[in-house]
């Protein structure tokens, strides 16, 4: 007797989880559509890359891109990655490109908009973080998106030595006077067995708050893509079509996350 | 004073309910002088192999079943400490019996076989991850393919991982234990001297490991996922319990003050997760109390997933007791068939995600196809289970003898 009770009791329990997980996706939808009204002349945002909006969002700010933004000096984006920033053999496509389209399109057409990239393939956050003195003396960039994180999960590092490495890099792209975003690992079901990414995702998470810069969240986001089936990321597709697509979505949440967290408002930008 | 006593303590006090009980009741059973099975550690040991089952595969609707969405601690705590409490039972009781030497012998023994187990799945693993290097090509994830370069040097690999120092992801447990089981002869044997000193060696070594840093490095590089100086404060916290620790707290498990603690704790753990996956709440977290809490580490048994693991174990010791009807109930049966053969279990477990993972990645990955694939590795679960124990019941009748020389090394099993 008293195990039917447990175990409708333990189906009550799953029953009111599962509604709740899909109340809080319900809750946030209106507001992922709002940015796509606040610029209705540009082009478009795809269905596919539509998102909760607590993915986009983050309480941490960058002055420094809304400074320059608001005083209309030119915008200068490094992006800081490793293979998995681009696409091999179509540049244009990657993300850092996509974003840079975007900014363009969203902030004001006087806005000077530049965005580089260097890619450190096979670093690891520590071998990483140990060039951007260098690095930072030769350009001077208002914002560095930082991507890390692949390359340590793959050879596992210890996540405490990530960690400060991370925190290091941080502090060294601070002091060379540049606001600073981090971007995690991708979501990659394919390798899920074979790489552990959390820990590192959660190390990075730990020194995006300590620090208090933002944290574009790319793992939980190309995560929520593939659960909602907007991307099939198990495709073993050898085309290049899947990645530029994703890319493109990435590129469009990144411009988007920026602005947000340089608190641009709409008057900045464009419409 | 001794353990003898508590452990013939422990004895007399589950033989009582195997007088009134039939013994086709619990099957498994060789050595009826032991007395009943603790169908409870069964019960969770069993639980804790489906939760380890279903946290493996990528996340589903299922997942919200397993217990880290609600808390601190997962399965694995679960799955350690029962091995600890089994092992202590069993190891012990034949050090008593014959002597240190067979006893370690006899440990020995069962690390051999959990140290096969683990080569095998080793072997599973490397398969599927040929297969995944020479079929999958998607150009957006051509840097996650640098895990393949370790195929480039198969000799020094399979090396490492014959010594334990390669461990794929979700391959950590078994070395784990056996590293456990390993020192399990000299904790046994400490314990046989004094238990409460073995314990606070225990939890000295646990704070050493915090404070020095203490840890066993891992191939190409890192350290091992699960650190065994930290995780064995669990283990050996288990043998305490199971040599008589856990009627002398008796009176402390059953006081209202711990219970409303272990409550009070448990809803805090619980809105502390409900930000991980609410995010909005996470306004009325204090930042300096996050600052403090996190990262909270697996790796090292963080105090905060240890103290979460002990309010759940209070709590389920104080509303579930030894004797409740419904263990017998065939509503509990799968689960505790499946704790009791646990080596096996765990490693069909481990290899069921893997198979998973390739059906989902093959055939189809949509949420019917997942929930099937979570509830049929399940049935197998329990199916292989019961032909284990059909198995050995009809094993033991022709060779009834023998076996009860041996004693049962299943229930001390945990592997």
């Amino acid at each position: 007797m008293k195990a039917k009770v447990l175990l409708s009791l333990v189906l009550l329990c799953g029953g009111l989880a599962a509604p709740l997980a899909r109340a809080g996706d319900a809750a946030s939808t209106p507001a992922t559509t709002s940015p796509t009204t606040a610029a209705p002349a540009t082009s478009p945002v795809p269905a596919a890359c539509e998102l909760p909006s607590y993915l986009l969002s983050s309480e941490s700010q960058l002055p420094k891109v809304a400074d320059a933004v608001k005083a209309g000096k030119p915008l200068d984006i490094l992006v800081i990655g490793s293979r998995s920033t681009t696409i091999p053999s179509s540049e244009s496509s990657s993300y850092p490109a996509r974003m840079e389209a975007i900014l363009k399109e969203k902030l004001p057409p006087s806005e000077v908009v530049h965005v580089s990239v260097e890619i450190q393939s096979k670093k690891t956050a520590e071998e990483t973080a140990s060039t951007f003195v260098k690095l930072m003396e030769a350009k001077t960039p208002t914002l560095v998106i930082w991507q890390t994180g692949t390359v340590d999960a793959i050879r596992s590092i210890d996540p405490d030595e990530f960690r400060s490495a991370v925190t290091d890099g941080v502090v060294a792209l601070q002091k060379a006077g540049a606001d600073v975003v981090l971007m995690n690992l991708q979501y990659s079901p394919r390798t899920e067995t074979m790489i552990s990414a959390q820990p590192f995702l959660d190390n990075m998470r730990v020194v995006a708050q300590e620090h208090d810069i933002p944290l574009f969240d790319r793992f939980s986001i190309m995560r929520q893509w593939n659960d909602q089936g907007q991307f099939d990321l198990f495709s073993p597709s050898r085309g290049p079509e899947l990645a530029k697509q994703v890319h493109d979505c990435l590129g469009r949440s990144l411009a988007q996350f920026v602005i947000d967290a340089a608190r641009l408002e709409p008057a900045q930008q464009q419409n | 004073m001794s353990i003898a006593d508590e452990v013939t303590g422990t004895t007399i006090a589950g033989t009582k309910p195997a007088g009134t009980r039939p013994r086709a009741a619990a099957p498994a059973i060789t050595l009826p002088a032991i007395g009943e099975r603790e169908l409870r550690l069964d019960l969770f040991r069993g639980l804790a192999l489906w939760l380890i089952f279903i946290d493996h595969l990528p996340a589903s609707l299922l997942t919200w079943f397993t217990i880290r969405n609600y808390g601190f601690s997962d399965a694995t705590e679960i799955f350690i400490f029962i091995s600890g409490y089994t092992a202590a039972f069993v190891y012990g009781r034949a050090m008593l019996e014959s002597g240190v030497l067979i006893a370690t012998a006899r440990i020995l023994r069962r690390v051999w076989q959990i140290y096969v187990a683990h080569v095998f799945l080793f072997t599973i693993f490397l398969a599927e991850i040929s297969y995944v290097a020479t079929r999958f090509e998607n150009p957006l994830y051509t840097e996650e393919m640098g895990i393949m370069d370790f195929l480039k040097q198969p000799d020094v690999t399979i090396v490492q991982a014959l010594l334990l120092r390669f461990r794929p992801v979700n391959m950590d447990v078994l070395p784990l234990y056996i590293v456990l089981m390993l020192a399990l002869p000299l904790i046994l044997w400490s314990m046989k001297w004094r238990p409460d000193v073995t314990l606070g060696l225990s939890v000295l070594l646990y704070a050493v490991t915090w404070e020095y840093d203490l840890y066993l490095s891992a191939y190409p590089n890192g350290f091992w996922a699960f650190n065994p100086f930290a995780w064995q404060l669990l283990f050996v916290f288990g043998a305490w319990c199971a040599l008589g620790g856990a009627r002398r707290m008796s009176r402390i498990l059953s006081s209202r003050v711990t219970m409303w603690m272990a409550i009070a704790y448990l809803v805090a753990a619980f809105y502390v997760t409900l930000t991980w996956y609410v995010p909005q709440l996470s306004l009325f977290m204090p930042k300096r109390i996050e600052q403090w809490m996190y990262p909270i580490n697996k790796t090292d048994l963080d105090v905060l997933r240890f103290i979460h693991f002990l309010a759940l174990a209070a709590l389920t010791v104080r509303f579930l007791p030894r004797d409740w009807p419904g263990l017998k109930s065939p509503w509990l049966r799968p689960l505790i068939l499946c704790g009791q053969h646990s080596l096996e279990i765990f490693c069909l477990g481990v290899f069921l995600a893997f198979a998973g993972h390739f059906v989902l990645a093959e055939v189809s990955g949509g949420p019917v196809m997942h929930a099937l694939i979570s509830l049929s590795g399940v049935l197998i679960m329990w199916g292989v289970a019961w032909v284990i124990s059909w198995y050995k019941r009809v094993a033991d009748k022709s060779g009834a003898k023998t076996k009860n020389a041996v004693g049962n090394a299943d229930l001390a099993g945990g592997g």
